[in-house]
């Protein structure tokens, strides 16, 4: 007898999903059935309410706006389109159902608040899912919809759930849903004292509409909601900082190059900023080589591109000495307009030879979100080009400080003459220090291409900015390139809230203009014979 | 070396181009050529948006030659290149209508190179045909508008997000130049008036020509969203900028679903250099996208691809803004029986052809043309999604009502009014308007 209860409940459950399956299909082909997003979303609503997982990759397929209707007979599919025809699958069982023109078929339009619905359904719907992630997101996608007749799906989920972490984000989930439920004062107020705790910003939007009023719902809304700001204020302190750091970590990047061309050298080297779009662009096409030859390393393409963009570059720089400069030493104002004709000259060539649209360069996994340090969101890939730049700065130091070459940089710098005389080239020595100049261009180019657009004009939007820092910091001084890019950052970035992106950019330039001014030679004046000379 | 070998290749692609221009017309009818003059950058910022423009033109100089010519003759395509320069743009102008004697010019992107060709046009009365979006508050009798005007994008963008999004606090986030401050402007108002924002409830914020940092700008957003009211950026940020915002965006975590961008200037080629994945959902308006599913579209598409040689290259809406002024001007040339400017002019009023979204566009007394709206989400292939469309086309108010001075203006180009600036109050042609749209030249050259 128990044996064959046993193998009824057996049969049941197999029975089960098979029954549910009959039941979801007219909820599906609802989906399409309606006219307008209104109807759609009351279909998904349906669906969700099934609470049957197998609804689940469906509500997928329509976020994902691969879902179609046959019009024929109303049948939603997951349809692929290729070319003029649609491939269909079954949604539910993914079994193959034919082609269909593209006549025959109606594409199922979803737009932001229907993909809000499908992230809200899918919530309850994967609140109890084997993966920790899932159940996160589910947790998650209810917090932001606020969805109050998942309280009870909740509830049992909370129950069953073994890790603290996704239990508390439940917790503010049912939370959420609670205030936004019908349930008496006495539990909302509760609920706005966990949604306070969490204490971030969107908590503050979710609490926001209820601190307005009164009562001790209010109450509790309105000091969750100052607790709150009072400590997205202290944040966003704390991010302008970070901003300007990563703002003057560009601003040195794209200076360090010019501080040896334009500091040591004295050449006004206008086409630097090309030289940091050639950086770019070599990156764009490392990646290109790297996806058809080794796409298994495409994750690395950066750390390629580096030196590909430094070789690059810095053939290029000493092409650039060797057939124009070197003529031109001494004739600081025949320089500029020459470089200024190679920089015209190597963008339309960037231009005839890439197309003038522009590149598209990905970023790498590992550089791509955001990390919270205490509350603060640090994009990735400024993060790391700060420590880039830094790196570049370091590096280029040892090279002056330690090396047999950098002594003679900067012995040819300082007097020219009496380097000759003691048997340095200085002509292979200006060659190679340009090059070097314009190799770090090109390294400044890979990291820009991570923020910026590679595209023709990518240098002339950094040339201005360079020279600016290059001055401001006191030309020829690596330390005051890099105090002066970071102060510009930081400058412009707590001038930017109150005077906005336009003003902030000039007031900088007027600062600068006032403090070189009162200083000619910039924050670290060089000092001695040479610079008099 | 690397310098000789890009000059080698420079002049390669330069002789390459005249000899396909020669090859065109050998193929073409007899008789004397009718010349079209192509005014757009070939270099220069402008580039990136406008070489695909004399590239499509090029094709439909090409295939008009294929279906046997104008009045039986050929066309020919005169290009110059105004190099995204202002000044030089109403030089080429000259030159085209002077020297090279075209009938009819298709170019100019922004509307500083449109203003900066305007007075040439008017002198030696010729004809340009504008294919850009643009601010509005102009209509020239030689010039023809293809692109849409503020209430013909901007408005019913604006009520899509406040009706399907329910909306209810605006960041305006534009360039800082005259088509996002005019644009703006209008939104404004009409935001106030019509949907009833409360002032606190907008913020706008303008930035300069190619701004890459958008960190605080973004975060900015972010704050002013939290709220808890429904919070969609209308971006009219223009060119280059877009790339480091959309990246900022998706790197900061804002997605479609939070906080919905919804972009006037921004098209399939502005989206080929970014990875969209991270954007999917946030918003277009325009007139035409290229995935557009209509017989007409997809011809329209295979027809360039073959043309360009390459499979990959998108479309976008002032393509179909030049494929839409192409046709118009062949049929009206065909009406007047002659490429003689005055008659052309007046032909062209009424004259209606078939757009690529499965419908006809007019050119209405005003100059400009009728246009369907269409709301468009990003896919994560680059391309767009309509998610909405207004039922039938739309006629495009060249003086918004929601600006003053420009509120009691119309123009109409047809006997016996023929004035681009009347005003129904006092009844006088070149009435309150007039001077306002004198001025915004020095306005533009400020910025």
């Amino acid at each position: 007898m128990i044996a064959f209860l046993r193998g009824m409940v057996l049969l049941l459950m197999l029975a089960g999903p098979a029954a549910a399956q009959s039941d979801l299909r007219p909820l599906i082909d609802a989906l399409g059935a309606g006219s307008g997003f209104d109807a759609t979303e009351r279909a998904v609503q349906a669906l969700a309410a099934t609470g049957d997982p197998a609804a689940a990759p469906v509500l997928r397929a329509l976020a994902d706006g691969d879902l179609v209707t046959r019009t024929s007979d109303g049948r939603v599919f997951v349809g692929e389109r290729d070319g003029r025809t649609y491939a269909l699958t079954d949604a539910l069982t993914g079994e193959d159902a034919g082609e269909a023109a593209r006549g025959d078929v109606d594409a199922i339009r979803v737009n932001n608040r229907l993909r809000r619905a499908v992230t809200a359904a899918m919530g309850s719907l994967t609140l109890q899912s084997p993966s920790i992630r899932q159940r996160m997101n589910a947790a998650q996608a209810i917090f932001s919809a606020r969805d109050a007749e998942a309280i009870e799906a909740l509830d049992a989920a909370i129950e069953a759930e073994t890790v603290l972490s996704v239990a508390n984000l439940m917790r503010q989930a049912r939370a959420a849903a609670v205030l936004n439920s019908d349930r008496p004062e006495a539990e909302k107020v509760e609920a706005a004292r966990i949604v306070a705790a969490r204490g971030d910003r969107d908590a503050l939007v979710l609490l926001a509409p209820y601190a307005e009023g009164e009562g001790e719902l209010a109450e509790a809304a309105s000091a969750g909601v100052s607790a709150i700001q009072s400590r997205l204020t202290l944040i966003d302190w704390a991010q302008n900082v970070f901003y300007g750091l990563s703002l003057g970590s560009v601003l040195l990047l794209a200076a360090i190059g010019l501080a040896v061309t334009f500091g040591v050298m004295g050449v006004i080297n206008m086409a630097h900023g090309e030289m940091v779009m050639i950086g770019a662009y070599t990156t764009f096409v490392v990646q290109g080589l790297m996806r058809a030859h080794a796409p298994g390393l495409f994750d690395y393409s950066l750390l390629f591109a580096l030196p590909a963009a430094f070789l690059v570059a810095g053939a290029i720089g000493v092409a650039i000495e060797r057939g124009i400069i070197r003529w031109l030493y001494g004739r600081p104002l025949e320089t500029l307009l020459a470089t200024w004709g190679v920089s015209l000259i190597l963008q339309q060539a960037t231009r005839s030879w890439f197309g003038a649209s522009n590149r598209e360069v990905s970023s790498p996994s590992w550089m791509s979100g955001t990390i919270d340090v205490l509350g603060a969101q640090l994009t990735l890939n400024r993060l790391v080009i700060i420590f880039f730049s830094l790196a570049v700065l370091l590096g280029l130091m040892a090279v002056m400080r330690w090396t047999s070459f950098g002594l003679q940089m900067r012995a040819a710098t300082q007097n020219r003459r009496m380097a000759a005389a003691m048997g340095i080239r200085t002509p292979w020595v200006d060659a190679m220090t340009f090059g070097l100049g314009s190799g770090i261009a090109g390294l400044a180019g890979v990291a820009l291409s991570q923020i910026d657009n590679v595209s023709p004009n990518l240098g002339q939007s950094y040339i201005i900015d360079s020279f600016l820092v290059v001055v401001f910091g006191g030309v020829g001084s690596l330390w005051g390139t890099l105090t002066a890019a970071m102060s510009l950052g930081v400058v412009n970035k707590f001038l930017e809230p109150y005077a906005g992106a336009v003003l902030a950019k000039i007031l900088v330039l007027v600062l600068v203009i006032l403090f070189i001014q009162k200083r000619p030679r910039g924050l670290f004046a060089q000092k001695g014979r040479a610079v008099e000379a | 070396m690397k310098l000789f070998t890009t000059a080698g290749l420079v002049g390669g692609l330069f002789a390459a181009t005249m000899l396909s221009g020669a090859a065109l017309a050998q193929d073409a009818p007899s008789g004397e050529p009718i010349k079209v003059g192509i005014l757009h950058s070939l270099s220069g910022t402008m580039a990136i948006s406008e070489t695909t423009l004399k590239d499509v033109m090029e094709m439909l100089i090409a295939d008009q030659n294929e279906k046997g010519g104008l009045l039986g003759r050929p066309l020919e395509a005169v290009v110059v290149d105004p190099a995204s320069d202002w000044p030089r743009f109403a030089e080429q102008a000259r030159q085209l209508l002077a020297e090279d004697q075209v009938d009819a010019v298709f170019g100019a992107w922004t509307s500083v190179s449109r203003k900066s060709v305007l007075p040439v046009f008017e002198e030696l009365n010729g004809i340009l045909f504008y294919p850009v979006q643009y601010e509005g508050e102009e209509s020239s009798r030689n010039i023809f508008y293809t692109g849409a005007a503020p209430n013909q994008q901007a408005i019913p963008a604006v009520d899509y997000l406040a009706e399907e999004e329910g909306v209810e606090r605006w960041v305006l986030a534009g360039t800082d130049y005259v088509y996002p401050r005019t644009t703006n402007r209008i939104l404004e108002t009409y935001l106030k008036e019509e949907l009833g924002v409360a002032e606190e409830d907008i913020l706008i914020n303008y930035t300069p020509f190619g701004h890459s940092d958008w960190q605080s700008i973004v975060s900015e957003i972010q704050t002013f969203g939290s709220s808890g009211k429904r919070t969609a950026v209308v971006s009219t940020i223009n060119g280059d900028a877009n790339v480091p915002f959309y990246r900022e965006l998706a790197n900061q975590g804002v997605s479609a679903e939070d906080i919905p961008v919804i972009a006037f200037s921004v098209g399939e080629e502005e989206l080929a250099g970014i990875d969209t994945g991270p954007l999917v959902g946030h918003l277009a308006a325009w007139n035409y996208f290229m995935s557009v599913d209509t017989d007409e579209n997809l011809d329209f598409i295979d027809k360039w691809h073959a043309f360009i040689g390459d499979e990959d290259r998108v479309t976008n809406d002032p393509m179909e803004a030049h494929y839409i002024g192409f046709n118009m001007w062949v049929k009206a040339v065909e009406k007047a029986g002659t490429t003689d400017t005055d008659a052309v002019i007046d032909a062209m009023i009424g004259v209606s052809v078939p757009n690529l979204t499965g419908g006809f566009s007019a050119m209405m007394p005003n100059h400009h043309i009728t246009k369907p709206v269409l709301i468009g989400e990003i896919q994560d292939d680059g391309q767009f999604e309509t998610v909405w469309e207004t039922p039938g086309t739309v006629v495009a108010q060249e003086w918004s009502p929601y600006l003053e001075g420009s509120r009691d203006l119309i123009a109409d180009w047809r006997a016996p009014l023929s004035c681009g600036n009347f005003n129904v109050v006092t009844g006088q042609c070149g009435g309150q308007g007039a001077e306002a749209a004198e001025e915004a030249p020095a306005e533009e050259a400020a910025n």
